[in-house]
């Protein structure tokens, strides 16, 4: 049962991955018993399951994902997110209000209006409805300091790193507060600019090196780096 | 009546198993085209015109000539223009506006059926080279669509101009002065276009249109009196394989030559 | 201010640009070219300069027009006044509305429309300069764009024109081929499932010319596909360039 591609090669949509008794996964499809690639990425065979790892791909929205969003319209009994996704997400009134929600009475703009960043978790998601976002955890809510880096939603992982190694370099080395989005939206809030100018550069060297080894050390060296020329840590 | 487009989905595996084993819902075969009715000479008020009827599809086709100046890189030859309306009249699905993408494809495919195979001599149609030629305005009238407007459209497009008469004139010091009387319009060719839809993969002749809303994809095969093919349209969002293709090929040919059998043309 | 032009193959069987019968013009493609766009293509081809923009999938408003179990995917096709000999005017002509209609129909079966209902996936193409089958050459953008933008297809779609110039089946026809010969006959084509997805024709042929030339540009279509996958893979090669 024969496969096409090595492991971790470049591979496009078309290109026929693998033949016979296999399981289609990520950014693939199945025709015939043929596997092939949906979507541009690399290649990974594991067991009877091939995966492409997109390298071009938008974020669809999962129950459960942590998301930072921007308000783009307040609506009577809500509002609507724009979650750098394909649909906009909702988050109601009564979720933020924590108590049933009255319109004559509650001005929403007051809590929530266009162009606040919001920190949320998708609360539920189908195909035959827009996202709807909550923020009844703790950490979750509306922002009102820090800054805001996007990158490619595929690349997070990689931000985050084996175990959380690579995010908790950063924070430790920066001394900033970063909350990873998803939908490749992160927030970085540290004690001055600067510092969070450096968590941000770190992002940013990631997202581009990302299928590289020896990252994280890479990116511990340069923030050293900077922190040194900046004359201080 | 519905105004939706759907056909529902238990229909739709009706029409699909019936057509795997080589029948239609109308009881015609894979390649049987519905009934032809043709009509000329309508319009009085028209140089030329036409009315067909295919299956319950109808389409009126008006030819006006006019006198105008001819292209500037054809000094010599008239002017053959094909306009086509999908009235709002003739389906719930069609809106009174512009002409849209459907009405434009449709006149675009049998127009190129007409020029291609040079059904009309357009030098025959010069005045006064590089002054003045005859302009023949040919515009498509859908009236009812119950699918394929290509074929219907085309074959009313034929009968109009068979029925054209250009008014006889003369030049006097380079005014186009009318004589009375009247000649036939110079129809040499005679195309046919013979559309298929793709349904589960299989190929049918002159879809009606429940048909076409469950098709894959259509393909139009216009073949003029040698069989030569002067015109070919995909339509659709599905594929062909260059199989089907050269299949639908020879089975236009047939079917087109029938059709100018039929009509006498 | 049109040429007389005497014969387009000569004798020794060369074209005006100095082809054979069955070669391609010279192509360069860049994916990637845009930063606004979700996904982007440039190609030239010959003289042919086109340039291809995706933006999507996104919400569809006003909200009717959406459909509720699949993406809609709409095209321009859209030359620029410049393009061509005499100024286009921009508006746009029923030809490139029926262009426009049948890239969109190449383009769909190759996406897969059913992963995102209620969205719209919009392909524009910008023909900045055209020297003949310019709808070959933005179907071979446009699809590009499509898998730079991240939207799942089941293959690319490669698409190139075939012809007959002065009796001859010829490959890729240039303007003044179009014009001054016989038939002209584009095709797209999906390479890994063998299916057409493109085709039209207008001009004269005898069933085997027809079908001497759909085969002829299925080949085109596949040598235009190779160059395809290369153009993606010089793109984002860079990006793997330290290897494990």
């Amino acid at each position: 049962m024969p496969t096409f591609f090595e492991r971790r090669q470049l591979v496009v949509p078309g290109d026929l991955l693998a033949e016979g008794d296999y399981i289609a996964g990520e950014n693939t499809f199945k025709l015939d018993n043929k596997i092939y690639a949906s979507r541009i990425g690399l290649v990974d065979y594991e067991d009877k399951k091939v995966n492409v790892v997109a390298l071009r791909a938008f974020y669809i929205p999962r129950v459960g994902d942590t998301v930072i969003g921007t308000v783009v319209e307040v609506g009577f009994n809500g509002w609507v997110v724009d979650i750098n996704a394909p649909y906009q997400a909702l988050l109601r009134a009564s979720e933020v209000l924590n108590r049933p929600f009255k319109p004559q009475k509650d001005d929403l703009t007051q809590v929530l209006d266009v162009g606040d960043l919001v920190v949320a978790k998708i609360a539920s998601y189908d195909r035959t409805h827009n996202p709807q976002l909550s923020v009844d955890e703790p950490g979750l809510g509306k922002i009102t300091r820090g800054q805001i880096v996007k990158i490619t939603p595929t690349k997070v992982p990689r931000v985050i790193g084996k175990k959380g190694s690579m995010i908790s370099m950063i924070k430790q080395e920066t001394g900033c507060h970063i909350i990873l989005g998803q939908n490749g939206v992160i927030l970085v809030t540290g004690k001055n600019p600067e510092d969070e100018e450096l968590a941000i550069m770190a992002i940013h060297k990631i997202e581009e090196e990302a299928h590289t080894t020896g990252l994280t050390d890479r990116i511990l060296q340069m923030i050293r780096r900077e922190k040194e020329k900046k004359g201080g840590g | 009546m519905s105004a939706t487009t759907t056909v529902v989905r238990v229909k739709q595996k009706q029409i699909a198993q019936l057509i795997a084993k080589g029948k239609r819902l109308d009881g015609r075969g894979l390649t049987d085209y519905r009934e032809i009715k043709v009509e000329q000479g309508i319009i009085e008020r028209a140089e030329g015109s036409a009315r067909v009827l295919l299956g319950k599809t109808e389409v009126m086709v008006g030819v006006k000539i006019e006198t105008g100046e001819p292209f500037p890189d054809t000094p010599n030859e008239g002017v053959l223009t094909v306009n086509a309306e999908l009235v709002p009249l003739a389906s719930p699905t069609f809106e009174p506006g512009p002409p849209d993408e459907n009405s434009i494809e449709l006149a675009r495919v049998v127009d190129r059926g007409i020029r291609e195979s040079k059904a009309i001599d357009l030098e025959k149609l010069c005045i006064t080279p590089g002054k003045k030629v005859f302009v023949v305005f040919v515009d498509i009238y859908v009236l009812n669509h119950d699918g394929n407007l290509i074929d219907a459209s085309a074959l009313a497009a034929m009968a109009a101009l068979l029925n054209t008469k250009m008014f006889n004139y003369e030049v006097e010091n380079g005014e186009v002065k009318i004589k009375p009387g009247y000649t036939q319009l110079p129809v040499r060719r005679h195309p046919v276009a013979v559309t298929f839809a793709k349904i589960n993969d299989k190929l049918v002749v002159d879809p009606w249109l429940e048909e076409e809303q469950i098709m894959d994809a259509r393909l139009t095969i216009t073949t003029d009196d040698d069989g030569n093919i002067c015109a070919v349209q995909k339509g659709g969002s599905g594929y062909f394989t260059p199989k089907q293709v050269f299949e639908a090929v020879q089975i236009a040919k047939e079917k087109a030559a029938e059709i100018r059998r039929k009509l006498g043309w | 201010m049109s040429q007389k032009v005497e014969k387009l193959i000569d004798k020794k069987g060369l074209r005006l640009d100095g082809r054979k019968p069955d070669e391609l013009r010279p192509i360069k493609i860049e994916v990637g070219v845009l930063s606004n766009a979700d996904g982007s293509a440039y190609i030239e081809q010959g003289k042919n300069k086109i340039l291809a923009a995706v933006y999507g999938p996104k919400e569809l408003h006003p909200k009717h027009l959406a459909l509720p179990d699949r993406m809609v995917l709409r095209c321009r096709y859209h030359m620029a006044p410049f393009s061509v000999q005499e100024r286009k005017s921009p508006a746009p002509s029923r030809r490139e509305v029926e262009l426009s209609k049948v890239i969109r129909e190449a383009l769909e079966p190759a996406v897969f429309v059913e992963y995102y209902p209620r969205t719209a996936v919009d392909v524009f193409i910008e023909v900045l300069q055209a020297d003949g089958s310019t709808r070959c050459t933005s179907i071979t953008a446009a699809s590009l764009a499509l898998a730079d933008a991240g939207i799942p297809m089941r293959d690319l779609v490669a698409a190139c024109s075939a012809g007959k110039v002065e009796d001859m089946i010829v490959l890729d026809l240039m303007d003044l081929e179009d014009k001054v010969g016989t038939a002209d006959v584009p095709v797209a084509y999906m390479p890994n499932l063998g299916v057409i997805t493109l085709l039209q024709m207008d001009g004269i042929l005898t069933s085997e010319e027809f079908e001497k030339a759909v085969n002829l540009a299925i080949d085109g279509c596949k040598k235009i596909y190779a160059m395809q996958r290369e153009a993606l893979k010089a793109k984002y090669t860079s990006v793997k360039e330290v290897e494990e």
